[in-house]
């Protein structure tokens, strides 16, 4: 029985968590990465565009909220989200005409690119905050929990319970959807082929034909429904605070490096690596090894590997010896 | 004379625009806005050794600040001795052991060759080092802070006067940057961007949580000047005087002596406070114009060709048997030392150390605003940068509303969207950033004043 409850425990407060955690991660890091790919630049306003999303979607549910529609158990916000993701593009789309665009003609070197996106970066947190303001906001309704710990108590009888939240469920659903709809994309359709042929070559793509505005407009509406849904499935799950999304660029960051930048796979399972080092490291785990261990061999300290202040550290830190060890990041993606 | 036309007219301009700030605001907020000014220039001159002279992009600016402001706290505050004995100890002794754990990293690199089996051991040695350290200090740490927690329950500083914190400020940033440069000057550029910006997280991280030595978020207060103290020039007879002097032809139109007495008595109370920013405003300068003769010395020497050849070409320099990745360690330890000192600076003015306040937009990103703006590889321009985009960046919430009430004059005060635009003046400071460096990236992308090179 102590077994069981030591599993339900790590489930509980490491699984779980770590796993809506980087799903929200990997979707922005796939952001990050496609970018990358194909626009060839490391995208310093991928935290503020996130929050462009998630306000425009936030907004929509307040419409609806105040027209009387909702969607029962379910959050309104998921009804928002198309309406979100079309502004979203809108305005990535409006950027690109009148920023990036420019540069791209002109072969700037990446690092024009990024001071680029850096402008860009400070433009959209004025919007953002002039149009919602910079306090936290909480966008969730419908019902809270699908298990609440109590009743998984009842019903199983263990000490240990067991809260699933439906953000949670939604999150981790959401980003499968959205993630195995975008492989198939990539990989089984001419557009998607095309893009990635694209990312490795350049010039044999244009040479054979592949058109580049149809490539960037693509990857522009992909990013778009990408950093929507990202930002939106944070902001149900945690809380919309444009600070906060601005700060959640780092870990994207460092979770689309360790996955190998330029891949979006590696992306995607470089979310969920940031996301349990970081809860894995700082998680106190008294209580599993009081569980696990006889009476006699328990221990008097936390058994906490870094205090949680330290969470960030943690991912950067990876990324640091990442970037120093392997360059090209776990999974293969372009050599540095 | 002739070609430098465009530096005195850029600084004058900037001057007119400060001293308007002191005729139409107040004189206090000028002097406020010039020494913050002083302190941003520092700080892109930092940046601009970096980037304009060899190309190196470091979005890590925030930690070096960061570390120079701890130098003052260290310098400055008095050693708490109860702390010390407390946990002085311990802390020592996990010194001791961090020295030692280097040495033997430093003895098994040299002694092995490389393989898969020393990774591992360097690796098994870092983790099982920082175990043991953490089992080692912690009763230590948890002591210091156990000792009056509300005042200090921090180790302390040396009680030396702040002035020298800004020498060690660059002695802490130039460490700081040489292992930094150790580790990620190898890497692409926007590589090397990513990882300076989540390094100097790290480093805030840090000073952040490790309350025994910063205090952390509790902040520490109350600092040392190097200026004299409002309250005491106040009751001061010469500065009285001083005051009276100046302003003899306002007070001689008050006829009664006691309304004279109670404008007098204000005019001090201003006065002290602007005295005081004229002493730092004096001390600032003094350090802008040093740094600014010894980059420009730089600059224009062989040492500064070279590192222009290299920025510019980097594999033709090596062929030429210049040393790059020595030299971009050098430049790279350089430019952080003097962020360091900003750093430093920036806390002996505040009084006070609030590690909560190192954002990396106010820090890194503003910086580097400054630096694109004014002209990177011009120190002229570096420093102009500094002043107009901080002058904005105070005077931008001022200008806004004045916009917003001028286009909106017709709409009555009560409108949702006139309030919400006035509630949300704050941060059209951010739209102005974001579209001068968007502008002056698109039209002029060297910067106002642009890199000059002068072959002799």
């Amino acid at each position: 029985m102590d077994f069981v409850n030591a599993i339900i425990l790590l489930l509980n407060y490491i699984f779980i968590p770590a796993l809506t955690y980087g799903s929200q991660l990997a979707l922005g890091a796939i952001f990050v990465t496609l970018i990358y790919g194909i626009l060839r630049f490391a995208n310093f306003a991928t935290g503020d565009m996130m929050s462009f999303g998630t306000m425009a979607t936030i907004l929509f549910t307040w419409y609806f909220q105040s027209l009387g529609v909702s969607l029962g158990v379910l959050p309104t916000a998921l009804l928002a989200i198309p309406f979100g993701i079309i502004f979203m593009i809108l305005y990535m789309l409006l950027i690109d005409k009148f920023v990036f665009k420019y540069y791209r003609y002109q072969k700037s070197p990446p690092v024009q690119f990024a001071m680029v996106s850096i402008g860009v970066m400070f433009v959209t947190q004025a919007v953002v905050r002039i149009i919602i303001g910079p306090s936290d906001r909480r966008f969730f309704d419908g019902e809270k929990f699908i298990i609440k710990a109590r009743e998984f108590k009842e019903m199983t009888g263990l000490n240990e319970g067991l809260a699933l939240k439906s953000t949670q469920v939604i999150t981790i659903f959401v980003t499968i959807v959205l993630v195995s709809l975008l492989f198939w994309f990539l990989n089984r359709t001419k557009t998607g082929k095309s893009m990635k042929a694209y990312s490795d070559n350049e010039d044999l793509a244009l040479l054979s034909g592949i058109d580049p505005k149809k490539i960037v407009l693509v990857t522009w509406v992909i990013a778009g429904i990408l950093a929507t849904i990202g930002g939106a499935l944070y902001g149900l799950d945690k809380s919309f605070k444009p600070f906060t999304y601005f700060n959640n660029m780092l870990p994207i960051f460092a979770a689309a490096i360790v996955g190998g930048i330029g891949n979006p796979f590696g992306a995607f399972l470089g979310g969920y690596v940031i996301a349990f080092s970081e809860i894995l490291l700082t998680y106190a785990y008294k209580k599993f090894f009081m569980y696990v261990l006889p009476e006699s061999m328990e221990p008097n300290s936390l058994v906490q590997l870094l205090s949680t202040d330290y969470k960030f550290a943690v991912s950067f830190s990876i990324l640091v010896i990442v970037l120093i060890y392997r360059p090209s990041g776990i999974f293969k993606g372009k050599v540095l | 004379m002739r070609k430098n036309l465009n530096v005195i007219a850029a600084y004058t301009i900037m001057m007119v625009l400060i001293l308007m700030v002191g005729i139409f605001q107040s004189w206090n907020i000028a002097l406020s806005i010039f020494n913050l000014c002083l302190i941003s220039a520092v700080m892109t001159m930092g940046a601009n050794i970096q980037w304009g002279y060899a190309g190196l992009i470091n979005f890590g600016i925030m930690g070096y600040t960061a570390l120079g402001g701890l130098a003052a706290v260290l310098i400055s505050v008095d050693p708490v001795q109860e702390a010390w004995r407390a946990g002085g100890f311990d802390i020592l002794m996990s010194l001791w052991l961090i020295v030692v754990m280097v040495l033997v990293i430093r003895f098994v690199l040299k002694r092995f060759d490389k393989s898969k089996i020393r990774t591992y051991s360097i690796a098994a040695i870092i983790i099982s080092g920082i175990l043991l350290i953490r089992f080692s200090a912690e009763p230590g740490i948890e002591a210091i802070e156990a000792v009056d927690p509300a005042k200090t329950g921090f180790l302390g500083g040396f009680g030396l006067p702040i002035i020298f914190s800004w020498i060690v400020g660059a002695l802490f940033a130039g460490g700081l940057a040489f292992i930094v440069g150790k580790v990620a000057l190898g890497l692409r550029a926007d590589y090397l961007a990513i990882a300076t910006l989540l390094i100097s997280e790290i480093v805030i991280a840090i000073i952040k949580h490790e309350d025994w030595l910063t205090r952390g978020v509790k902040n520490v207060i109350g600092l040392k000047r190097p200026a004299p103290y409002e309250v005491d020039l106040q009751t001061t007879d010469w500065f009285i005087s001083l005051v009276e002097k100046f302003n003899s032809g306002k007070l001689s139109i008050i006829e009664n002596l006691a309304d004279r007495q109670a404008a007098l008595n204000q005019l001090v109370i201003e006065g002290s406070s602007v005295f005081v920013k004229l002493c730092y405003s004096g001390l600032f300068l003094v350090v802008v114009i040093i740094l600014l003769i010894l980059t420009q010395k730089a600059l224009y020497s062989p040492w500064g060709r070279m590192m222009r050849a290299i920025r510019d070409n980097e594999e033709a320099a090596n062929a030429m048997g210049k040393n790059v990745v020595k030299q971009h360690l050098l430049i790279f330890i350089l430019g952080s030392a003097i962020v360091g000192i900003a750093g430093a600076m920036l806390v002996t003015q505040d009084g006070l150390f609030t590690p909560g306040s190192y954002r990396p937009m106010r820090y890194t990103f503003l910086i580097w605003v400054m630096v694109i703006v004014g002209g990177s590889g011009n120190n002229f321009g570096a420093i102009l940068g500094g002043f107009v985009v901080w002058f904005l960046w105070i005077e931008a919430a001022p200008i806004s509303l004045f916009l917003i009430n001028f286009f909106t004059a017709g709409i009555p005060e009560t409108n949702a969207l006139k309030a919400h635009l006035i509630e949300s003046v704050p941060y059209f400071r951010f739209l102005l950033m974001g579209l001068g460096l968007l502008f002056i990236m698109r039209y002029r992308p060297k910067g106002i004043l642009p890199e000059k090179i002068e072959i002799k």
